[in-house]
Formats: structure tokens, C-alpha cells, sequence
């Protein structure tokens, strides 16, 4: 993982400081967190509470609520499968179930390598073109167990280190 | 002389590998020495032709779907670029003609996505070049009272599912005094087997932009805020930029077009939670709190967004307000069935053929739909059963396919047409699992306000797989019938209200689903 996704309480305290004056700043600060670190750190809870005047059993509520929002460090990538009803209608079952065997996790696991964490999606408004899986920002089609495993492939090779 | 092609960038088109078409298309002209311009359009919503590539001929655009990068060279080699045969069939396989002339396209009725795959979708050039921004430049003429007038006469109804009159809910904001008023587009869009409101927003950004410019024009609101949905990243980016775009323009901002009329526009976003797409537990959301849902009174419209007077609308409510202000409420009117009126926007999806946006009038059938543009399923199973309307919706057995799209007329029968999604199973379905699954998303879902829906759901599960493993199956039927009425007559929303619906559709129209044999018997 590169140094930026590293928190230090400076950082966090940029990210809030740059969204704390907008009305309803909760969820930008959140997603900015998110997004810049990969999951909300615990040290952020009583920074946020201060920043916003909110107590930390408030904050840490609507942590908890939102499925999107991580309180531990994902993987390198993120993939998601969608578990909703048009993708269940184009095997989405036997997808899932294919994804957690081969890589040996459940939901919300990361693989031993960290290089995967798996997650499950309510509908990524691809449901025309089902199975449909994310990973990080990207969705694809149509995906099947075959094609689930080339996009693992893919997730794992790492370019080969240049030996100076 | 340069050719355009069109190579969309949608959601869809991408998850297809529209990307690596594009940029196959690129380095093969470049090789060949080919001069071609590059446009990465919108989709049509034809989701079973992506990727759709076009070619700009004299005589319109012709189409070539579904193009995969390796079939680039092939193309070419059939003359893609070539001035000669463009004019007719390239005989390529992938070839399908003018794309306006596939009976697909050609049997829609597109009036709010008149422009979708037409352009650029972050050109205000193309926008404008495409009819965009009329319906502002005639509200900019107009008071409040007469736009929320048209918005009446109009009869549009909320596509968010509720099917509410859209200009009586502004009537109430334009009414209720406040020192602030706001706009909120609810982009939750969670229904599975729905994506119109994000094929709206990453193909036509600017229609939406405009829509909700119009309906703070109407109301008196300066700022506007769209909650779309985290699991939408390409959205949020397409409509980051549109507004930076419009705000340029002067169609965003403190004093829009020189009017000296403010509007502001702001994207926020959702993180994952199915209830935020309910109005109330999305104001919450917005406000930074957790999605509880609200006890109404008081209606969002008059102790909204921050208590101030707001308008939620979908999207595609939203999304047809232009056309109503540029063509005439009536020419809106004219089309439709009974009290519902324009046009419907529809997806089908799942276990179809040839899935993808379908614009249609109110009134067609539904199997004119699944069968007409659907053309059956994608398996070539029979088709069983279809859940319209989203995950609270009902589950529609072949008896009712016939029924018109229509709002009343699926209330009627328990159905909902709800955003419109249509979602197509084929004869390998269980219906149990199905009812299972509804019961397990309302448990994952709920908000946990009121118990009936948070702890109904999660007794539902149990019930359901005791009655799949055959334990007391007429005992357990039972129950999973009281625990249905309990959630419909306690709940606070439809989330818990409404799951009973498919359940009990199942139940009623697939009852032999939940007597199989246990395995192992
Ligand atoms: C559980 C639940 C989920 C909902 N999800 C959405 C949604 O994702 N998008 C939407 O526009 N409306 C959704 N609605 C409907 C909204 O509460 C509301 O009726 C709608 O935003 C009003 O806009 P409209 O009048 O333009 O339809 C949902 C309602 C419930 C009860
Ligand atoms: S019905 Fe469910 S989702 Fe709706 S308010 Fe009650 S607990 Fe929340
Ligand atoms: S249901 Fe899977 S993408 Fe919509």
C-alpha cells in the first residue's frame, strides 16, 4: 500500500477541515476518509466529533449504519458482487458461491495476501447485462465463473520488481 | 475527410469492454492511416447491443453491436470507415444499419431520452444543438405560479415509485414560506433491475441539470442537491463535471442566464444503505445522520431539507420536466393511459435477450414488452415469472402479462409499477428462494425504526427456510402468513410495509415451490 493511504491524524484533520463548513458534512467527511485511506480509522471518530460539535456515539452511529462505510483496512482491491434480484436471475447464486471457494473467504474478508477483499452489492445498475460485479471503481458485465477468475488473475499479477 | 465514431462510455458499454474498443479503434486507424474522430457518446440503452458502435454517414448514423476490441481489424477490413459502403451494408456481420431504423429503437417513444447516445454527454455544445435548454429559456419567461401550472397540466406523476403528482408537491413548496427552500433529486435508484435514472445521468447530464434548474425557478429554491447512490462512481464523475460545465456556462450559479435568478447544484453521496432511496431517510442522510425514517407529517415539502420546504423528485420526474416546458404541458398529456400520463420508462432486465431502456407510453402490455423489444429470455428457458417494479413489488405469474403498464391498473391486482424495472426470470427459478431473498434484503435493509419490519424480516428468513426444509410446512405457512399482515399493518414505510408483497405473490402463484422435496427424502 503507498504511503498516501497511511492516516496520520494530520491527514485526517485536512480532509475535515476541507469539508467541515458545508451543511450536512458527515457523509462528505466520511466518503473523504474513505476514499483517501480505504476505511474510516478509529482515531477519526473523536476528531470528527470535535470538528462538528457531535458526540462520538453519534458519529460512531452512522458509521455503523451505512454498509459502504469500512472501520478496518480493505485489501489492494475491493470487489464487490451484486447479490440483487436480475443478477440472481443470471446465476448470481452460483457466482457467489464460486467467488467465496476460490478465494477461500466470506463477505467482508480479505484474502491472506490482502490483495482482495470481498464484499456484497444491492445492484449496480447494470442489471441488463447480469452477474455484475465491481471492483474498485470499475463494474463489469456478464460475469461468470470463468471470467470471475481471469479478473482475479489480472487482480493478482503485479508487474515484476526491476532488480537495480 | 475525418469520420466520427461513436463509442459509448455508459456504465453498461464499459463493463462490456467499450474501453478497450475505443482505444483498439484508435491504434488501428492510426496504423492503417485511416482519419477518424473518436466521440464517446452516451448509450442508446440498448444495453444488448453494447458495445454500439456507430458510424456518421450522410444518411444518419449505422450501427455495429456488440463490438468487442477484437473485431476492430475485421471491421475495418469490411470498409467501417469507407464513404462507399457506409452508404449501405458492409456486410459484416456485426452491421445492423441505420440505427434509428432497428425496430427497437424505431417502436419507442423517447421523450426523455430523446438524446441519450446522441452526444457527448458533457458537451453543453451538443446539448444545446439537440433542443437542450429550451424548456429553461421558456421558464425564464414564466412566474413561479405559471410553471407549477404546466407541471399540473402536464400530469406527470413521481417515477420514484409513489406515483405522486409532481406539480401539486411543488404547489405546497411554492406556498410554504421560508427564508430557504431546496431541491433534492433523489438518484438512490437501489430497485434492482432499474438503472434509467443512471443511464439519465451519465448520458444527458445537463437534462437533469436543467430539470432541477426549473423546478427552483418554480418553487423559489436556490440550492439543489442530487443523493445519487455510491454504487454509481462513473455518474457521480459524468455529473461533477456537467455542473462545473454549467456553471461556466452561466446555466449554474448566482445569476443564471442574466436573469439575476440563482440556482446552485451540488452532487451528494449515498454510502450503501437501500432505505436512503425512502424521501424522508434520505433528508436525514443528507442532513449527516444516520436514515432513519421520518414520521410524517410533516410533509418533506413543507419541513424538508434542514426543516426548510423541499421538493424531492426521481430523477426521471425531474428529467421530464424540460420537454414538458419546451413542447407544452399538453404535448405531454396527449400521451399515456387513464390518470397516468407520458411516457414510462422501462428496464428490462435480468433473464432477457435484449435488455435495456425501453421509453414507451403508459398502456402497452407487459408482454408485448418482455416478448416485442425482450424477445424472451437470454437462457431460451421459458420465461416463469417477472418481478416489476422493484424488490417490493410483486412477482407477476404468467396470468398477468397481459396487463397494461399502468399504474392503476397494476394497483389493482397488488402489482406496482413502482420505477419501472422489469426483472425476468426463466423456469429454473425457485420461488422460495426468491421470497427468502426478500425477507433477507428487508432484514439487511430496514432502517430499524419500527419492529413489525426489523424483527418480521428476520423471523420471515427462518420461517421460510423451515417450510423449504419441510418442517410443519401447514404450521409455517401459517405464521409466514400472520408475519406478512403483521409487517403490512405496522410499518412505518414500505420498506417493511411492502416486502410481504412479493412473498406473497410467490406464495399465491408459486405455491408448488415451497412443497419440493427436502433433499435427501
Ligand atoms: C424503501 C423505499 C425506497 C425508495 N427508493 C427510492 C429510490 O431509490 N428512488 C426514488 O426516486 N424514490 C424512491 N422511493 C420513493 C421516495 O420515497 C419518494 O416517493 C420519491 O423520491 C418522490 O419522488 P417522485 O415523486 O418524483 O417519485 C423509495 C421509497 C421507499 C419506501
Ligand atoms: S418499515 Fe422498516 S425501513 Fe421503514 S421505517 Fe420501519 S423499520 Fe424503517
Ligand atoms: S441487480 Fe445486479 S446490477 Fe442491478
Amino acid at each position: 500500500m503507498s504511503d498516501s493511504r497511511e492516516w496520520t491524524p494530520q491527514a485526517i484533520q485536512a480532509e475535515i477541515d476541507a469539508l467541515k463548513h458545508k451543511p450536512g458534512a458527515l457523509l462528505p467527511i466520511l466518503h473523504a476518509l474513505q476514499d483517501r485511506f480505504g476505511f474510516i480509522p478509529e482515531a477519526a471518530v473523536p476528531l470528527i466529533a470535535d470538528s462538528l460539535g457531535q458526540t462520538r456515539a453519534e458519529v460512531h452511529g452512522v458509521i455503523g449504519f451505512y454498509h459502504h462505510f469500512r472501520t478496518a483496512p480493505p485489501g489492494r482491491h475491493v470487489v464487490q458482487i451484486c447479490r440483487a434480484e436480475a443478477c440472481q436471475a443470471m446465476g448470481a447464486r452460483p457466482l457467489e458461491a464460486h467467488a467465496k471457494a476460490s478465494l477461500g473467504i466470506d463477505y467482508h474478508q480479505t484474502t491472506v495476501d490482502r490483495e482482495v477483499t470481498l464484499e456484497a452489492v444491492y445492484c449496480l445498475g447494470n442489471c441488463a447485462c447480469g452477474p455484475a460485479v465491481r471492483v474498485d471503481d470499475r463494474v463489469l458485465g456478464r460475469v461468470d465463473a470463468e471470467r470471475f477468475d481471469a479478473l482475479i488473475d489480472e487482480l493478482q499479477t503485479r508487474p515484476l520488481e526491476v532488480i537495480a | 475527410m475525418s469520420v466520427r465514431v461513436f463509442v459509448p462510455r455508459d456504465t453498461t458499454a464499459l463493463s462490456l469492454g467499450a474501453d478497450a474498443v475505443a482505444a483498439r479503434l484508435e491504434r488501428e486507424a492510426r496504423a492503417r492511416g485511416l482519419a477518424l474522430t473518436l466521440v464517446r457518446n452516451g448509450s442508446r440503452g440498448a444495453a444488448w447491443l453494447e458495445p454500439l458502435v456507430e458510424v456518421e454517414t450522410a444518411n444518419g448514423r449505422l450501427a455495429f453491436g456488440p463490438v468487442i476490441a477484437e473485431d476492430i481489424p475485421g471491421l475495418l477490413d469490411a470498409g467501417l470507415l469507407d464513404g462507399d459502403l457506409l452508404a449501405g451494408d458492409t456486410g459484416h456481420p456485426l452491421a445492423l444499419g441505420p440505427t434509428e431504423a432497428l425496430p427497437w429503437f424505431a417502436r419507442q417513444q423517447r421523450l426523455t431520452f430523446a438524446r441519450i447516445g446522441l452526444t457527448d454527454p458533457l458537451s453543453i455544445a451538443d446539448y444545446l444543438a439537440h433542443d437542450g435548454y429550451r424548456g429553461l429559456e421558456t421558464a425564464l419567461t414564466r412566474t413561479p405560479q405559471e410553471l407549477v401550472e404546466e407541471v399540473k397540466a402536464s400530469g406527470l406523476r413521481g417515477r420514484g415509485g409513489a406515483a405522486f403528482p409532481t406539480g401539486i408537491k411543488w404547489q405546497t413548496v411554492l406556498d410554504t414560506p421560508a427564508d430557504q427552500k431546496y431541491i433534492v433529486c433523489n438518484a438512490d435508484e437501489g430497485d434492482s433491475g432499474t438503472f434509467a435514472d443512471r443511464l439519465a445521468m451519465e448520458c444527458d447530464p445537463y437534462l437533469l441539470i436543467e430539470g432541477m434548474t426549473i423546478a427552483g425557478l418554480a418553487v423559489g429554491a436556490t440550492q439543489g442537491y442530487i443523493y445519487l447512490r455510491s454504487e454509481y462512481p462513473l455518474a457521480k464523475t459524468i455529473l461533477d463535471a456537467a455542473i462545473a460545465h454549467a456553471e461556466a456556462a452561466g446555466y449554474l450559479g448566482d445569476d443564471i442566464r442574466g436573469s439575476g435568478h440563482a440556482f446552485h447544484l451540488e452532487v451528494r453521496l449515498g454510502a450503501g444503505a437501500y432505505i436512503c432511496g425512502e424521501e424522508t431517510s434520505l433528508l436525514e442522510s443528507l442532513e449527516g445522520k444516520r436514515g432513519l425514517v421520518r414520521f410524517k407529517p410533516p410533509l418533506p415539502a413543507i419541513e424538508g431539507l434542514f426543516g426548510r420546504p423541499t421538493v424531492v423528485n426521481n430523477v426521471l420526474s425531474l428529467a421530464a420536466v424540460p420537454f414538458i416546458l419546451a413542447e407544452g404541458a399538453q404535448a405531454y398529456a396527449d400521451v399515456g393511459m387513464g390518470r397516468s400520463r407520458g411516457t414510462l420508462a422501462l428496464q428490462l432486465a435480468g433473464n432477457v435477450k435484449r435488455g435495456g431502456l425501453v421509453e414507451l407510453a403508459f398502456g402497452a402490455s407487459l408482454r408485448t414488452l418482455m416478448e416485442e423489444f425482450g424477445g424472451g429470455t437470454a437462457s431460451g428457458r421459458p420465461l416463469r415469472a417477472v418481478q416489476v417494479g422493484g424488490p417490493l413489488c410483486a412477482y407477476l405469474p404468467e396470468s398477468q402479462w397481459d396487463l397494461p403498464l399502468d399504474y392503476e391498473a397494476f394497483a389493482e391486482v397488488g402489482a406496482g409499477v413502482g420505477h419501472g424495472g422489469v426483472v425476468m426470470f426463466d423456469d429454473s427459478v425457485d420461488m422460495a428462494e426468491q421470497a427468502r431473498f426478500s425477507m433477507e434484503f428487508c432484514k439487511t435493509e430496514s432502517c430499524g425504526k419500527c419492529t413489525p419490519c426489523r424483527i418480521g424480516s428476520t423471523r420471515g428468513v427462518e420461517v421460510i427456510d423451515r417450510i423449504r426444509a419441510g418442517e410443519n410446512r401447514a404450521a409455517n405457512l401459517a405464521l409466514l402468513g400472520e408475519l406478512c399482515e403483521t409487517m403490512e399493518d405496522g410499518s412505518l414505510c414500505a420498506m417493511g410495509g411492502m416486502t410481504p408483497f412479493p412473498v406473497r405473490s410467490a406464495l399465491t402463484h408459486f405455491p408448488d415451490d415451497f412443497r419440493r422435496p427436502v433433499e435427501g427424502d
